[in-house]
């Protein structure tokens, strides 16, 4: 493959890369906020291309049938998160939060994260995959501490010295794999490569490949938000811009899942490894487990979700763990819902806090009354992500419990549990907030309703009505991962 | 791979070990600061060792870093935050000298006990300097958690990525090592102008809230 010539991939790469350096330069919110959204949807654009014409593996890029589902939910969530920051940005610089100065860095990091994602998604070689997952994590950080609060930065900085030790883990790990390979695949470049690791992976000793797995699986588990390492997740969703926690739960966990995953497939190709299927399905239990409890005592809105978001991964990496292709299956699904389902109620959750000018639970309540369109979509969003049945999340768990149920009953009962209570704590906070006395600010919210409708349209619609393309699709990919 | 190759290569990242050690019972931050100089070094000539030894130029590049960025640009820096915020003459209270440093004899043993048991069909050289790094990972883990200063966790961390550079230069021909030890250079940085921020922002906290508070007063 010819570096240079334009295909799919260079585009998902050079546009938003363009689009940054380009954002740096400007002045002027109104202009940059346009560019930002046109870049996000040519993204989108070149994403929605690789289905027609996929780039042949090369040393450092490959797309195959696993990561386009995630390049494409990536830079589509990217488009339409453009569109609410867009519009949320300018009530920001209207109430004097943000400068203007901070919008240009803000725009410029947007881009850089979406490229940093892009590539990670891309990448081929795990340790370019290790620089780009780095990389996104930098620029996140720098943009949770945006607001120069004290409370943001702390959050910064939490969020900073937890990633930076999960990543170093993670470079371990890395580090092991390329041992664990040298025998087999020889020294230099190759060793590395993700396509010659799997083939070869058999011939790999087995105990380095083992202990390599398990500091990759806490390394990218910490960003993943997996539980006795997700303390960063929770600050750094409530303190940053609201645009910047839907990315964070819509996309970057995944983006971190998708690095453990490559690496399942490689332990589970190996036939002397152990199983990596239930050190991931035991932490993903204990997450969801943990964050169903500990929605109950929450205070600030983006709080709670931000640990909803930890109960959902806790679901995807279970399902992911307990393999075959109905788990994978619903493992896949349940992501996809996640990332449109969760965005979509932090955009809600951005202009109601934005109206009411808190974020506290306790201070907004009667939501349907003084915002109607608000109210009612925090309603529609958060009985979709509880899992009630009209939307896809309802189907997505279906499946996660009824795969569960067949082969682990007992796991099954301890995940129902967990399901259950976290759809108590969210209905409970849901009915203070959007019914009950209306608080004061309920001045009308200059919201752009577009992003978070289609998100709730396209998950209503996923729950009712699965195009069958996209159901074999799934199989497909759900029979790549095993 | 003769004698002396291993011997040295060898001495050095036993060293390594050793400063993280001593990194672990430093109670004041310039102290602190001159025994992780002194480990960028230590790691400076492994880092060369290993590159003299399998005839890899580019890892010069990667003790170059260890040497400038990270044995005095950082130093030096902290240096001067600690200055500024006055904080040099802090004593930490640092969780009691005997407890720590048993439990990093405990990791350093655990991390030997793990890395020769799962290494066997490896290089003999890569085998202990994988059992080193990753004592030297512990070990900065360790003091990340008994510090409560930002500066130490910093040196902690730093620590902790010195412990990844020697693995990653003693497994031999890896790719993209020069790569990664720029990327991890950058992340310190950000890391350490992060702290300044931090700290100065804290100290300007009053004045900001009382500019806000005059800015409400004057709308009413």
């Amino acid at each position: 493959m010819n570096p240079l010539s334009i295909n799919g991939v260079t585009l998902i790469l050079a546009i938003p890369a363009a689009a940054g350096a380009l954002l740096g330069l400007l002045p002027g919110y109104r202009l940059s906020a346009q560019i930002n959204v046109l870049a996000s949807f040519g993204t989108f654009v070149a994403a929605l291309s690789l289905f027609i014409a996929k780039p042949a593996p090369g040393p450092y890029i490959l797309v195959d049938d696993l990561n386009i589902v995630f390049i494409v939910l990536n830079t589509f969530v990217g488009f339409t998160t453009s569109v609410f920051s867009a519009s949320y940005i300018a009530h920001e610089l209207e109430s004097g939060r943000l400068a203007p100065a901070h919008l240009r860095f803000y725009h410029a990091m947007y881009q850089a994260l979406l490229f940093a994602m892009n590539l990670a998604l891309v990448a081929n070689n795990i340790g370019l995959m290790w620089v780009a997952i780095e990389m996104a994590t930098l620029t996140t950080v720098l943009m949770v501490g945006i607001y120069r609060t004290r409370a943001a930065i702390e959050a910064a900085w939490k969020y900073f010295i937890l990633g930076s030790v999960g990543i170093a883990l993670a470079l371990f790990g890395t580090i092991l794999v390329y041992m664990a390979a040298r025998p087999a695949v020889g020294e230099g470049p190759d060793g590395m490569v993700w396509t010659v690791l799997i083939a070869r992976v058999s011939a790999f000793d087995p105990a380095l490949l083992n202990v390599a797995f398990v500091f990759l699986l806490l390394g990218y588990g910490t960003k993943v938000g997996l539980v006795p390492l997700h303390a960063w997740l929770p600050d750094a969703h409530a303190e940053g811009p609201t645009p910047i926690s839907a990315v964070l739960s819509g996309l970057l966990l995944n983006v971190a899942l998708y690095a453990v995953l490559r690496f399942k497939l490689l332990l589970a190709a190996n036939p002397g490894a152990i199983a990596p299927g239930p050190l991931m399905a035991a932490l993903g239990l204990v997450s969801l487990v943990f964050a169903g409890f500990m929605l109950y005592r929450r205070r600030d809105i983006k709080r709670m979700f931000a640990y909803s978001s930890i109960e959902h991964m806790g679901i995807i990496v279970f399902a992911f763990g307990m393999g075959g292709a109905l788990a994978n299956f619903a493992g896949l699904l349940h992501m996809t819902m996640h990332s449109l389902t969760k965005s979509a109620i932090f955009f809600t959750v951005g202009h109601i806090a934005q109206v009411k000018g808190t974020q506290k639970i306790a201070d907004i309540s009667g939501l349907t009354e003084s915002n109607p369109a608000l109210g009612w979509s925090l309603v529609l969003g958060v009985l979709a992500i509880s899992g009630m049945p009209p939307f896809g999340i309802f189907m997505s768990e279906f499946l996660v419990v009824t795969s569960t149920f067949a082969r682990e009953p007992l796991l099954a009962l301890a995940l129902v549990a967990g399901l259950l209570v976290a759809f108590g704590a969210l209905l409970l906070r849901l009915q203070g907030l959007a019914f009950g006395e209306p608080t004061a600010g309920n001045a009308p919210a200059q919201a752009s309703y577009l992003p978070m409708s289609g998100h709730l349209a396209l998950v209503l619609m996923a729950g009712i009505y699965l195009p069958p393309p996209l159901v074999a699709w799934f199989q497909h990919v759900a029979g790549l991962l095993g | 791979m003769g004698h002396i190759e291993f011997d040295v290569a060898h001495f050095f990242a036993g060293g390594l070990v050793l400063v993280s050690f001593m990194l672990l019972y430093q109670d004041r931050l310039y102290a602190l600061l001159n025994v992780f100089a002194l480990q960028a070094v230590v790691l400076a000539l492994s880092v060369s060792w290993q590159a003299y030894v399998q005839g890899a130029p580019h890892l010069y590049v990667t003790a170059a870093i260890a040497l400038f960025f990270k044995a005095l640009i950082i130093p030096i820096a902290l240096h001067r935050i600690i200055a500024r915020l006055g904080i040099h003459r802090e004593v930490e209270n640092v969780v009691s000298v005997g407890p720590t440093m048993l439990a990093g004899m405990g990791l350093v043993a655990l991390s030997m006990v793990v890395m020769l048991r799962v290494t066997t069909t490896a290089f003999p050289l890569a085998r202990e300097d994988l059992a080193f790094a990753l004592s030297v990972v512990l070990l900065g883990l360790l003091m990340m958690v008994t510090r409560n200063n930002a500066v130490s966790q910093i040196v902690g961390f730093m620590s902790l990525e010195n412990g990844l550079i020697l693995a990653a230069t003693g497994a031999k021909g890896m790719p993209l090592v020069v790569e990664i030890s720029v990327a991890f250079s950058v992340l310190i940085a950000f890391i350490v102008i992060g702290t300044l921020l931090f700290r100065i922002r804290e100290r300007f906290d009053t004045v900001d809230a009382e500019a806000l508070d005059r800015f409400r007063g004057g709308q009413r």
